[in-house]
């Protein structure tokens, strides 16, 4: 029951560290190749093949202007006093590509921590009896909202005006909306309010972990009934820091653009990534031997949530999508139109792997108990998860110069072997059995 | 199978007790007909060895039709037979207006899987209104539980079984007709 992280698994998360960290040094490099004196050059390379980039583009004046014109219909912060040319442009989105692929993996990964956070507060609250046995493997998940979410925080910091064109005093000189919300988008306000949602929710984090632990050896519940009380703090303090949290992280990206959903749509996508960490962890340490206590029953449990979670982040998804589609009115779907035509195949394809695949390979009942079929079906949503995330930074930062190549794939490799190295080091500081619950006994005996 | 003349009857007043009583009854290798009780006993069709409902499958395939339907009938509508311009809406495919037909595809998926599953539930177990109540006992909707087994020229046996399980009554019924 004790857990010990092999060396086996501290090597290859320290590989995947290093690798995916030369891997995205490599996308830096040859992405900032590209100059001001050389990004023509580049152009006409065929690096980039699409039909408006070559033809739009040309030495005589007037087709370079033609696309100036195009570009600030699009782009809105290149308007009058600020036009960019169309090379400055695409420069721009080219500087700006591993920045914002580091931003997308840096959050991807925190955001399942804080989704299994979230996941842990609701059990907690609503006194479930069936996860107890989980409790452990939540516990090693969330110690990664600390450190992830300061990662996060350092990308942005990094990323600045990159990854927020809200953060350029340039483009904000000439833009009267970015002007407008400046009371909330501003570089400190932003910060410190990242700053005031980590605490929070790390304060959460630390204080629950230490009532869980100094349950085990205490005698009567106090230890546990403090923890329902501060988890249930928790989830008031999360739902409101939660919704700000993605304005300020993911909305901003587009600060000419808001949707009244998107906090829930955000969460809906960390949660449903959360627990599918949960199920694959717990498959992975019961396969082991570690996790005798847990059994299918749980597993079906996970699964169901995942199941369900995942319909829900697809209706999400859907209002979000269809009442801006079906109201079509320019400020507003200027976002799904930017996607929709460059971002086609991960938009869409985001859609069919997080709805219809875990729809129809977790609807059935025996299934949810099968571990690959879980293990299989939870790839299957991370990686649409990913391109969730992918395609809400993507088209606002390198617009239709996305591809997943090395500083993507580097990127993600780097903090996954971070989150690895944190979840299982966290895994085995303490037994992974809570057994001081008072739930214990009814969740080792949970049966479905 | 030839139709048994007599069956017995024991009356439990647990549900533990007849629980056990099932296991006990089954390991020995006798048939249970039926069993009646008041409410829904967890475990009981395990215990008994019933196989298992296909309701759900059902369901899904209704589902399947729910949604075909919709389609089609969107298509028809909206599509093919008199493709409009309403309020700008692109009818010129099924798929650029798809989005708006999205709500009522779900619902009528869920209306037919919904409704379909319950009156095949109905059909399944021969329920509807006016039908005569099967109910060899009345006190078995309120507090007591029955298990019914058939006398092959052992009803001694069964007797002293049953009473042995802790059953507090044993009726021997006559059969004058064929309940199925």
């Amino acid at each position: 029951m004790e857990y010990k992280i092999s060396n086996r698994l501290k090597i290859a998360s320290i590989i995947l560290v290093l690798v995916g960290g030369l891997l995205w040094g490599w996308g830096y490099m040859s992405s900032h190749a590209v100059t001001k004196d050389n990004v023509s050059e580049y152009m006409n390379d065929g690096h980039h093949d699409e039909g408006h980039g070559d033809a739009s583009h040309g030495d005589e004046h007037g087709g370079a202007s033609a696309y100036v014109v195009e570009a600030s219909e699009g782009d809105e912060h290149a308007e009058e006093g600020h036009e960019m040319t169309h090379e400055e442009h695409v420069l721009h989105q080219i500087h700006n590509r591993p920045y914002a692929a580091l931003y997308v993996a840096a959050f991807f990964f925190f955001m399942i921590a804080l989704g299994v956070l979230a996941f842990y507060a609701i059990q907690y609250a609503s006194q479930a009896g069936w996860s107890p046995v989980l409790f452990r493997v939540m516990e090693g998940i969330t110690a990664y909202v600390l450190p992830g979410g300061i990662l996060v925080l350092l990308v942005a910091a990094f990323g600045g005006s990159h990854l927020f064109i809200w953060m350029d005093p340039e483009v904000v000189a000439h833009d009267e909306i970015i002007q407008a919300k400046e009371g909330w988008l501003n570089k400190g306000w932003f910060f410190a309010r990242g700053i005031i949602f980590l605490a929070g929710w790390s304060a959460y984090r630390y204080f629950s972990r230490k009532f869980s632990i100094a349950q085990d050896t205490v005698e009567g519940n106090s230890n546990f009934k403090k923890n329902f009380r501060i988890s249930a703090a928790f989830l008031v303090f999360y739902i409101y820091t939660e919704s700000m949290m993605s304005w300020d992280w993911i909305m901003s990206v587009d600060p000419h653009w808001f949707s009244t959903l998107f906090g829930w749509y955000v969460f809906a996508s960390m949660f449903v990534s959360g627990i599918t960490v949960i199920a694959l962890i717990t498959i992975y340490l019961k396969s082991k031997g570690l996790l005798e206590f847990v059994n299918d029953s749980h597993l079906h449990d996970l699964a169901k949530f995942m199941f369900g979670i995942s319909i829900f982040w697809t209706y999400l998804w859907f209002s979000q999508f269809m009442l801006i589609w079906y109201s079509n009115i320019p400020e507003e779907v200027v976002y799904f139109v930017a996607r929709i035509e460059d971002y086609k195949l991960p938009f869409f394809g985001m859609v069919a792997m997080n709805f219809v695949f875990p729809l129809l390979l977790l609807m059935n009942s025996d299934y949810k108990r099968i571990p690959w079929f879980v293990v299989m079906a939870g790839i299957v949503i991370l990686c649409g998860h990913y391109l969730d995330i992918f395609n809400m930074i993507m088209p606002a930062t390198v617009s239709d110069r996305w591809f997943i190549g090395a500083p993507e794939l580097g990127a993600i490799c780097f903090f996954a072997g971070i989150f690895l190295f944190v979840v299982f080091t966290a895994l085995s500081k303490a037994p992974l059995l809570a057994k001081g619950n008072p739930f214990l006994k009814e969740s080792e005996n949970f049966h479905y | 199978m030839e139709a048994a003349s007599k069956v017995i009857h024991a009356i439990y007043n647990d549900d533990d007790i007849l629980m056990s009583a099932v296991k006990k009854v089954k390991a020995e290798k006798h048939h249970i007909e039926e069993i009646y009780t008041p409410f829904p006993v967890h475990g009981l069709d395990k215990a008994m060895g019933l196989a298992p409902t296909r309701i759900a499958i059902t369901a899904f395939m209704y589902g399947c039709v729910g949604l075909t339907v919709a389609i089609v009938m969107m298509n028809f509508i909206m599509i093919k037979d008199w493709p409009q311009d309403i309020g700008g809406k692109p009818s010129f495919s099924y798929l650029e207006n798809m989005p708006a037909f999205v709500p009522i595809m779900f619902e009528l998926t869920v209306f037919f899987a919904a409704h379909l599953m319950v009156i095949t539930f109905y059909l399944r177990s021969r329920m509807w209104p006016f039908k005569k109540a099967e109910n060899p006992d009345p006190r078995t909707t309120d507090d007591h539980f029955l298990m019914e087994i058939a006398i092959h020229n052992n009803e001694a046996d069964l007797t002293s079984l049953l009473k042995e399980t802790g059953a507090v009554e044993i009726n021997i019924i006559d059969k004058d007709e064929d309940a199925h």
